[in-house]
């Protein structure tokens, strides 16, 4: 949903209202800081590279078993930091850099890692005066320690494969006290001296002075901050490394480009109205942790840093033409390629882990070490989900069900914006419109179908209202500089905003879903948190002042973290309100690392525009880079009015993303399915259909990055990483890596030309079984109907063919295997099963099964022997695609007991379809083609 | 179309044929036992044993008639009692209900009831109610007929008379022109000998002696101007363009014209309108410039000139007032009369009328044939939710929907409209108000005009099956 859009309801924000009648459609950039506006930005960009004031001072060296520590010096300043150096396990290296003496703790990010990481110990391979050089244990890795000026090298081998400082723009602003103003400055230097922090800096140099470092304000805001100047910043080097990705959220390519000629990528969760694409402009949520890749080896890096942040990115050969590079290729005189990143952020401290990698699939499981992984959602929230702002009352929401029945078109949740509450008063409902939800909850239940309703976490400041009373009594608010409840305009109008960094509100808040507390819920509903930048329509840069307060920190330095502690407390809530017997399901709009736990995200605002739909592709593998793999875009477009034709392909392609929901703002025409005529009812049903019928593969998928932290729509470098052809694609992905998908996002296309990668591949049209051979870029007529997707030569995909009302009438339906043979004549694939809603298959009750087919023949063994389930599904029909004719195919099931199984046998397209051979899904059984 | 299915005896059985399960008694000779079944659509044909096997062999779903395993199957409830029906047979053993005689959930576990008798219980209530309903309404609509015929009549009688009465004004028209043209010739010599004076030509404007005059008569014309533009006097009694004699039903749309105006939108005349008031009110005038000296110019030469003039000139200025009050009237009513209420003009009744329903937030008017508003129930500005745009009815049933259009516009959106649905009823009122899509209302509106003649309530089709 939902930026500030609708003048007429919030008639007090008069500086909206002025921005609304604007009318334009693009984002109005001065709403927003450039890195100019941002004064740390600023001080830390104007750094020049090969100056690097910082020296390690290695007789302070100490190592342990777990760390190893050694002091920094700022030659210029004299001030201390203190280096903290792990070895972790998994093959990642974390590198701490805090002040040795702060003034004060600087904040150090808790929450987000799933524990402390454990760590590998460290041993000193060789010391002298210059620096140290330790070893990381494996594989000849090593890190060496440059004493002056101070750099850290991974190396490996010969090769280095990462380098810190090594532009000696390592900054760290030291906490100070504030001299620029009162009394004498001299009095104030001694002053300053007499605390002493930094014991033995007799003759400090004068620290200039700059503007922005005490007092900044950007538009009519201003932010006091009382700590003064806090920034950190530092450089990495990627030798022989020409593609980075990550950092989302940015509405831009997935291969991040170079900021030389520009601002650099911005991490700060911002309410970005209308945002406008390609370029590195900031959005809902924030992510700081980048992969860099090459055909030899993949490496990231997490930056764990909740402030505002901004990362610099630049490269030895981004300027060259191809045939720039082809020359000094030929020349032999080619430099090494190298990207240069650079962090920025405006407080906290240093804490970076370096993943090593060296597949994409190792730096996957070493981020998910970290971090966690995407939670297992109920299988429900795979399917299909209407949503509008706003379904206007329970009429409406019977009637747009109906509709779905009439139009035989499956769905499983519809959505409630905010107009569902009572005066945007959350956990309420309309009076009116709404005047018993449980009758209307029970109403879809009745057709196993759900509800999600919007939650956002900004509070309607009403005496009456008791959510806020609550609140208020406990403390529970942010508070403002002055140590009163912070307010700011959001959707009520004056609203607070709880403070989700303290434990003890986010228990509360948690509690606040149980159903004697919210009333009119049930366990068919479920909950939306939009707005938690947070947003706050009258604040800078549309959110929140930097120097409010959660309890001893300010909002600058956590403000990147509120989102992701909203999610948490959301999930927790619809956790705890069934006894943790269910799985919940939480869509957030702001995110942070480590969000994947707690469910989905999507896009935010996009607009009913071509390219808002091709954007939906690098947006949403960025996510699934960094572990974010429940991710979608609002189906046609939340802006503005699609035509059908955009309408249409976005259905096509939403149906192939991981959350396929439809979205419209409130001023657009309604656009339910089935209101753009009969052809194009037809076209939505169809693609709607397609999706509930890989509804096993989604769900599978779902399971894995559930265990494994792998991204479940996959950039396809990350499947085939040693093929440069795919290291910049995105206008295609793959789901798995069974299934390729390469949607139609031109308007008028007559035709795309997809990429077919993998030189040993065979793909198969999923429509037509029409076979082709890989490591090309196939062109491929289409017309309305046409949704281009390819099966892998050798993966088998388990579907269910008979699409119902919704995913649970599926439950026990049977499954049809399409096994796609590959040029050995082998396949294979998996079938996991479980009941697809509660944390029982943490109790080990599901069925996951290995299929393979070789040597003509495909079986079912099982790969947790140690789990039990039943289910009623069995196999219907196996449909075996590049096979060759068979005599007769023969069924063994796990008592030994054979059969003869009936086959159609299409020539034309080598299409063999086996009739019904009837086994229970779960059980262990082989099929013959002789 | 109600009535065709309704039963009077449902239920009751006759005999069982065998047949597949979910194939509808037309279609049993296609499922002969045994015997080997070609697709309904002819592609092949399969033993007879792979009907309903739960295994889909022919493309068009034609040999699961009773399962779910077709995509595009069709399940046929029989519903003895009630209605038979199909479901897509994706509806079949998914564990929810849909069959009133619960055959569709025959394998899911889902505990369905028979619920066929209990349904033809209600829907015959209901359609007894209904054609009750209609049948009163239709009686009604036979009198708005009546007086919609006496109406246009009256109309048309009146017309002609006012026609008549129109060539004697014009005829005083005239004479008057001519009595005030002699009256003013003595006293316009004098006029301009006074412009002279007065501004010192017409090339130099004595501002100052202009603004002494004009704080004179200030006040006068503030209040000329005042009775010249009545209708934007929002807060006041009928609308002086609404000829009240004119209207034979109780006016109850008081604030706004009668008839819509074709071409330009109510809302800015009245917008318009209610600046001027504002700025008079202020009374700040700036009379500077010549333009508006000259403008203001005939209303203070007035009040030097001689009464005998003057009173012909009234006189004149009357006369004319009145002419163009009959030509007023003659195109209203002429507008009226050509006015599409409907093949028997029974919607005439509804005209000049309006019809109020509050909500939660609102309230809404609907007067028919002029407009749709939108007022907040406790205090606010009224919103224009569309002006009479047109009967907008499906084909053969046109006057069962009216449109309104060109309503307040939206933000960044479409210009409000209403679409009002029409359905039989004995009272004629609004049932219910939405907002489907964001500016597009729907209101619900009952009045006996549409009530068709209620067909005999007889059997039509005898439901025997089980």
């Amino acid at each position: 949903m939902a930026t500030f859009t609708e003048c007429r309801m919030v008639p007090v924000l008069v500086v909206w209202l002025a921005l609304c009648l604007s009318g334009t459609w693009a984002v109005d950039r001065s709403n927003f800081k450039t890195c100019d506006q941002s004064s740390f930005c600023k001080r830390q960009r104007a750094l020049k590279p090969g100056e690097s004031p910082y020296r390690a001072l290695l007789e302070t060296m100490e190592l342990t078993n777990t760390r190893l520590t050694l002091q920094l010096i700022n030659d210029n300043n004299k001030v201390r930091l203190l280096l903290e150096l792990y070895r972790l396990q998994g093959n990642m290296t974390r590198v701490k850099i805090n002040e040795l003496k702060p003034l004060k703790p600087r904040y150090e990010v808790p929450d987000v890692l799933v524990r402390e990481p454990p760590t590998e110990p460290l041993s000193v391979l060789s010391q002298d005066e210059n620096g140290v050089v330790l070893s990381l244990g494996v594989e000849s890795q090593r890190v060496i320690v440059s004493a002056q000026p101070f750099r850290l090298d991974i190396v490996e081998g010969h090769n280095v494969l990462m380098s810190l400082n090594s532009r000696g723009l390592l900054a760290f602003e030291h906490l100070r006290m504030r001299k620029d103003t009162q009394a004498e400055p001299e009095a104030e230097n001694k002053e300053e001296a007499d605390t002493a922090h930094q014991a033995e800096t007799t003759k400090e140099e004068e620290e200039k002075v700059e503007e922005g470092m005490w007092e900044e304000t950007f538009k009519s805001h201003s932010d006091s901050k009382p700590n003064g100047p806090s920034a950190v910043s530092l450089d990495f080097s990627l030798p022989g490394v020409e593609h980075v990705y990550g950092i989302p959220e940015h509405a831009d390519t997935l291969r991040l480009k170079t900021t030389d000629n520009g601002d650099p990528y911005r991490l700060y969760n911002l309410d970005v109205f209308q945002y406008e694409l390609y370029n590195p402009m900031a959005l809902y949520g924030a992510v700081p942790v980048m992969l860099a890749h090459n055909t030899q080896r993949t490496t990231g890096i997490f930056w764990l840093n909740a402030a505002e942040t901004w990362v610099d990115i630049s490269s030895n050969t981004a300027g060259k033409t191809v045939f720039g590079k082809m020359l000094d290729y030929v020349q032999g005189s080619s430099e090494t390629p190298q990207t240069d990143v650079r962090w920025i952020s405006e407080s906290g401290i240093i804490d970076v882990f370096i993943m090593l990698g060296p597949t994409p699939k190792d730096i996957f499981s070493q981020y998910a070490s970290l971090t966690g992984t995407q939670s297992f959602p109920p299988l429900s929230s795979l399917g299909y989900h209407q949503c509008r702002w706003n379904y206007n009352d329970q009429e409406d929401v019977r009637s747009v069900d109906a509709g779905f029945d009439e139009h035989d078109i499956p769905y499983d949740f519809i959505w409630l914006d905010i107009e569902h509450t009572d005066g945007k008063r959350y956990f309420t409902w309309d009076p009116h419109k709404f005047a018993s939800p449980k009758d209307m909850l029970q109403g879809l239940k009745d057709k196993k179908r759900n509800m999600v309703a919007i939650v956002d976490p900004h509070i309607k400041v009403d005496s009456n209202y008791k959510i806020h009373n609550e609140i208020r009594s406990r403390g529970f608010y942010v508070k403002n500089k002055d140590g009163g409840d912070y307010e700011g305009w959001c959707w009520p109008g004056n609203a607070g905003y709880p403070d989700f960094t303290q434990p003890d509100m986010r228990a509360w808040w948690a509690s606040m879903f149980s159903y004697d507390q919210y009333e009119g819920s049930m366990d068919n509903l479920y909950t939306w948190n939009d707005m938690n930048e947070p947003s706050v329509f009258n604040g800078p840069e549309v959110t929140m002042h930097k120097d409010a307060v959660h309890g001893s920190w300010e909002h600058r330095d956590v403000h990147n973290l509120y989102g992701l502690y909203v999610h948490r407390a959301t999930m927790e809530g619809l956790i705890q309100r069934s006894g943790g017997v269910e799985r919940p399901f939480v869509l957030t709009r702001a995110f942070f690392a480590g969000s994947q736990r707690y469910g989905a995200v999507w896009t935010g605002d996009n607009a009913a525009e071509w390219d808002h739909l091709k954007i939906s592709i690098p947006m949403c593998l960025s996510l699934g880079l960094v572990g974010i793999s429940f991710c979608g875009a609002d189906v046609g477009g939340f802006f503005k009015s699609p035509s059908p034709e955009l309408l249409v392909r976005w259905y096509q392609t939403g149906a192939y993303q991981p959350f396929f929901r439809a979205h419209a703002h409130l001023d657009t025409p309604r656009r339910e399915p089935w209101l753009f005529g009969p052809e194009n009812t037809a076209l939505i049903r169809e693609v709607i259909r397609q999706r509930y019928t890989f509804l096993p593969y989604w769900y599978q998928l779902f399971y894995h990055a559930y265990r494994t932290g792998e991204p479940v729509m996959r950039a396809l470098w990350v499947e085939y990483p040693q093929d440069p052809a795919t290291f910049a694609v995105d206008d295609e992905f793959l789901i798995g890596r069974d299934l390729l998908v390469h949607p139609v996002t031109e308007e008028g296309a007559r035709g795309v030309t997809a990429f077919l990668p993998g030189k040993e591949e065979v793909w198969f049209d999923i429509h037509t079984f029409q076979k082709h051979n890989g490591a090309q870029n196939l062109y491929i007529p289409v017309t309305m109907s046409s949704i281009p997707v390819f099966q892998r030569g050798g993966s088998i995909i388990p579907r269910k063919l008979r699409v119902r009302r919704s995913s649970a009438c599926m439950e026990h339906d049977p499954y049809t295997l399409f096994v796609a043979l590959n040029t050995r004549r082998t396949a294979e694939g998996e079938l996991y099963i479980d009941d697809g809603h509660t944390f029982n298959f943490d109790n080990k009750e599901f069925i996951h099964r290995r299929l393979f087919f070789s040597n003509n023949v495909l079986s079912s063994v099982n790969v947790a022997p140690e789990a039990q389930f039943t289910t009623k599904s069995w196999i219907e029909r196996v449909v075996i695609l590049g096979a060759s004719k068979p005599r007769k195919v023969t069924l063994i099931t796990a008592d030994g007991h054979k059969s003869q199984l009936d086959f159609d046998f299409d020539a034309s397209v080598s299409v063999l379809t086996i009739r019904k051979p009837s086994m229970n899904a779960g059980e262990d059984w082989s099929m013959a083609l002789q | 179309m109600f009535w065709y299915l309704l039963l009077l005896w449902g239920g009751i059985s006759a005999v069982e044929v065998q047949r597949p399960r979910g194939v509808p008694l037309s279609k049993r000779p296609f499922y002969e036992e045994n015997k080997p079944f070609t697709c309904l659509d002819g592609s092949r044909t399969i033993p007879f044993d792979r009907i309903n096997d739960d295994y889909c062999d022919c493309q068009d779903g034609s040999d699961e008639p009773g399962t779910a395993a077709c995509p595009n199957g069709n399940f046929h409830c029989t519903n003895a009692g009630f209605r038979p029906t199909f479901i897509p047979s994706s509806h079949v053993n998914d564990g929810i209900c849909d069959c009133c005689d619960a055959t569709d959930e025959y394998n899911s576990g889902a505990e369905c009831q028979n619920t066929c008798r209990e349904l033809w219980r209600k829907e015959k209530e209901s359609m007894q109610k209904l054609a009750e309903i209609a049948k009163e309404g239709f009686l009604l609509k036979q009198q708005l007929i009546q007086e919609a015929k006496r109406g246009l009549e009256e109309k048309q009688t009146k017309l002609g008379e006012v026609q008549n009465s129109k060539k004697d004004l014009e005829t005083n028209v005239e004479a008057l022109r001519t009595a005030k043209e002699a009256a003013e010739q003595p006293e316009k010599e004098a006029k301009e000998r006074h412009l002279k004076e007065l501004l010192g030509g017409v090339d130099k404007v004595n501002t100052a002696a202009f603004e002494t005059i004009w704080s004179k008569i200030r006040e006068k014309y503030v209040s000329e101007v005042r009775t010249q533009t009545p209708s934007s006097n929002t807060d006041g009694p009928a609308p002086v363009e609404t000829p009240q004699e004119e209207v034979r039903e109780p006016v109850s749309d008081n604030d706004s014209e009668p008839y819509p105006d074709d071409d330009i939108p109510e809302e800015e005349d009245e917008d318009e309108d209610e600046d001027e008031d504002e700025d008079m009110d202020d009374g700040d005038y700036k009379v500077t410039g010549f333009d508006y000296i000259l403008e203001c110019l005939p209303i203070f030469t007035k009040s030097l000139f001689s009464s005998a003039a003057q009173k012909a000139r009234n006189e004149f200025e009357e006369a004319e007032r009145a002419l163009r009050e009959v030509d007023d009237q003659i195109r209203n009513l002429e507008k009226e009369i050509s006015f599409d209420f409907g093949p028997s003009s029974e919607f005439a009744y509804l005209y000049s009328q309006c019809y109020e329903l509050t909500t939660g937030e609102y309230v809404y008017r609907l007067c028919p044939f002029n407009r749709v508003s939108q007022k907040p129930k406790y205090g606010g500005s009224e919103t224009n939710l569309g002006t009479w745009g047109k009967w907008a009815g499906p084909e053969g049933n046109v006057y069962s929907v009216m449109k309104y259009e060109q309503g307040t516009g939206c933000w960044q959106g479409p210009n409000r409209s209403t679409t009002v649905k029409l359905t039989c009823g004995k009272e004629t009122v609004v049932t219910s108000t939405s907002e489907p899509s964001r500016c597009e209302y729907l209101m619900e509106f009952t009045s006996p005009a549409v009530c068709q003649e209620a067909p005999d309530l007889e059997v039509s089709d005898i439901h025997e099956e089980l």
